[in-house]
């Protein structure tokens, strides 16, 4: 006890020291913080200490490099845990004799060699590409109970934003940052703004949470979050399922956010319980009782506010090459003149280009030739659920060319086939794939040729994202599906009204009734 | 490497949203060296003809100038390195993402914010044949007449004059980290292990 009492003696000592006494009223970005501060230092950075560290094989090889060169080891391999991803084909990985098969692109191979050989003599504990495990770090991260609540967790990559969803303070970091972290298990950083995005209501009919982050980024713009970390509030978060939080969170760095955080609640405590890395015991129930504290203070302060209404979210898709060219999908290409600002009109000329879009084409009429179900933002057991209810008894159209499913995790994958949804995906021509980021990035196998469309599940709709001369647009995994079945973009609500599927089928794995 | 002055040309690039897929392209991340990224820099925009990149007006150039929201997206330091690597070591913008702006400073490319009327200054200037002057140590940037004021981190402004080791600046402190640890170990004992449990 007494060494309790010291320690608590020395924890209260260093934050006086940090000014949060001073400032009455915290947000949950601040409480975050306050409870993570190494040392402040005199220019305005603090030292944060990282509870949480996800490696994965394309940023890390160079920052192990330089732990070699400089004779550093890594601190605490123990927070440390790595996976491949992101170059990973996602055809099978084994072949009919169980044996393992070869990474066909040498560059490729020897990156993932490499990963493999660093975690080896590093003695980070490592899920490698055949473990049931093994997934994209982001959705392994909060399904092994690594990510939890309260945490800082860093990752050399910018969708680390994800894990704000259980509450942990998820911050993207660059390769120099990771060997930091790796030597250090701490960042250098500057606290950011906090900004509150409040949403509230019950979205309609297959309205999901893809749509909303999509609304939210058209709102505030695709820099409108930088220096920022952004609180989601109101009752359509409260309603919403900790998977349809992720794909929000995940995002938020589309929105320029440092990072994106949720407040706590039952359902990420229901979500968390009894997860591989989770605590348990009295572990569980002393962490439960700190996890509740986990929320900004009544009249906490935020730089910047911006307010939703969840009602007049319909499904949504982009239309150009930044993620804030959102529209519905009832609606049309925009006129590049329908912008004001003279940058944003030049830029939507040229996005129009490149997407070889008119001004005023019904977005309906897009055709699509690829289909891609999956990333860090979108390929959770909810997402293949939602989407495979759309596709049930259907058949993929004859102008697509390529259908993916690619699940975020093997647990993933294992689930949805217990749950027989690689039939119906397969049987209407989709392929079921190896988790991995596959088709997100182009940087893998799965890419999509110069001039042809896909309709992803993903983040980016960048030029060349997804492969050169690749033209991306952006939605939900059920509109994902819609597009797959009409071969063009597709309003899912015609495509559930046709099958009488109701909110039942639907909505509600994802966003509940809020009540409000 | 330090960084005090830089003078000379600059890429009028401008453009909001400058992502850093564009900056280069996922391909060239399968490398596991941070040399030679130069080759694969601004592919995506190099393939219309009248690019500034390739325009001999301003080649060699070791300062860029762009819009809104540079190196959005992917936080990918081989942006960073690309970049450095084709000798850019100042990157004028009117906003810059988080991450990129932090891997920038980490190699020794300093990153400026400056206001748009500013940036749109800088660009006709530069457009016109002028060249710029960016003085680390003044915080401020000179060009066709008029001086923009910057404000830059401490921190970084140190680092990048300096050309400081970080992490040898933080194991100075190893001994806060390891208190740090040891409160950690008894105020929330689940975050002070990761591994499988059972």
């Amino acid at each position: 006890m007494a060494r309790v009492r010291e320690r608590a003696k020395m924890r209260s000592t260093v934050r006086a020291g940090s000014g949060a006494a001073a400032r009455g009223p915290r947000t949950l970005y601040d409480k975050i913080w306050d409870a993570h501060v190494v040392r402040d230092y005199d220019d305005g950075s603090s030292l944060i200490f990282v509870d949480r560290h996800l490696v994965h094989e394309v940023s890390s090889a160079q920052a192990f490099e330089g732990l070699r060169r400089a004779g550093r080891t890594v601190r605490r391999p123990d927070l440390t845990l790595a996976m491949p991803d992101h170059n990973l084909p996602t055809t099978a990985r084994t072949g009919a004799d169980g044996r393992r098969l070869p990474v066909a692109d040498p560059q490729s191979a020897a990156q993932l060699d490499a990963l493999a050989r660093n975690v080896a003599a590093t003695a980070i504990p490592y899920f490698d590409a055949t473990a049931p495990e093994q997934g994209i770090v982001h959705v392994v991260g909060p399904e092994q109970g690594f990510t939890l609540p309260g945490s800082v967790l860093a990752c050399g990559d910018s969708h680390t934003a994800a894990h704000g969803a259980l509450g942990a303070l998820g911050i993207g970091i660059g390769t120099s940052e990771v060997e930091h972290v790796l030597a250090t298990q701490t960042l250098r950083l500057n606290r950011s703004r906090a900004m509150a995005v409040r949403v509230d209501g019950t979205p309609g009919f297959g309205v999901a949470p893809k749509d909303v982050i999509l609304a939210i980024i058209a709102r505030i713009g695709a820099s409108g979050g930088i220096g920022h970390v952004i609180e989601y509030r109101g009752s359509t978060f409260d309603a919403m399922s900790v998977e349809g939080r992720l794909t929000v969170a995940n995002m938020s760095i589309e929105a320029g956010a440092r990072a994106g955080l949720f407040a706590p609640d039952e359902r990420v405590f229901a979500y968390l319980k009894g997860r591989p890395m989770a605590p348990s015991g009295a572990e569980w129930d002393a962490a439960l009782a700190q996890w509740r504290t986990l929320r900004s203070d009544p009249g906490a302060r935020f730089d910047k506010s911006v307010a939703i209404d969840a009602t007049a979210i319909a499904p949504s898709v982009t239309w150009g090459t930044s993620p804030q060219h959102v529209v519905p999908i009832t609606g049309r290409v925009p006129s590049p003149d329908s912008f004001a600002d003279p940058v944003q009109r030049e830029a939507a000329a040229r996005s129009l280009e490149y997407m070889a879009l008119l001004p005023g084409q019904r977005m309906e009429d897009v055709a699509i030739e690829n289909i891609f179900i999956g990333s860090c933002t979108n390929s959770r057991i909810e997402d293949l659920r939602a989407a495979a209810a759309v596709v049930r008894g259907r058949r993929v159209a004859a102008g697509v060319r390529q259908a993916l499913v690619v699940p975020g995790s093997g647990l993933v994958r294992r689930q949805g086939e217990a749950e027989g949804l690689d039939r119906i995906f397969r049987e209407a021509g989709f392929e079921w794939r190896e988790p991995g980021c596959s088709a997100c990035l182009g940087m893998n196998p799965d890419t999509v040729p110069a001039g042809e469309r896909c309709a992803s599940t993903a983040n980016r709709n960048f030029m060349g994202r997804q492969g050169p001369g690749a033209r991306t647009h952006l939605l939900s995994p059920a509109m994902a599906a819609a597009a797959a079945i009409r071969g063009r973009l597709t309003d899912v609500r015609t495509l559930m009204a046709e099958a009488g599927m109701g909110e039942t089928q639907m909505g509600e794995a994802q966003m509940g009734e809020t009540g409000a | 490497m330090t960084l005090i002055r830089v003078e000379g040309r600059a890429y009028p690039l401008g453009r909001a949203n400058v992502d850093t897929d564009m900056i280069i392209a996922s391909e060239w991340l399968k490398t596991i060296s941070r040399e030679g990224l130069g080759k694969g820099a601004f592919a995506a925009l190099r393939h219309d003809p009248a690019n500034v990149f390739d325009d001999p007006a301003f080649a060699g150039a070791a300062i860029l100038i762009a819009g809104e929201n540079f190196g959005c997206g992917s936080s990918r330091e081989h942006a960073a390195w690309a970049m450095a690597d084709m000798g850019v070591r100042v990157v004028i913008a009117v906003s810059l993402s988080d991450i990129f702006a932090s891997n920038a400073f980490k190699n020794g490319v300093l990153a400026v914010c400056l206001p748009a009327d500013a940036v749109a200054h800088l660009l006709d200037a530069v457009r016109g044949g002028a060249g710029i002057a960016v003085d680390l140590e003044a915080q401020a940037v000179r060009c066709g007449g008029r001086t923009f004021a910057f404000a830059i981190d401490a921190f970084r402004r140190r680092c990048l004059m300096e050309g400081l080791d970080e992490i040898a600046l933080t194991l100075a402190d190893a001994e806060g980290i390891a208190a740090h640890e040891g409160r950690v170990a008894v105020d929330a004992p689940w975050l002070a292990m990761a591994g499988r449990r059972a």
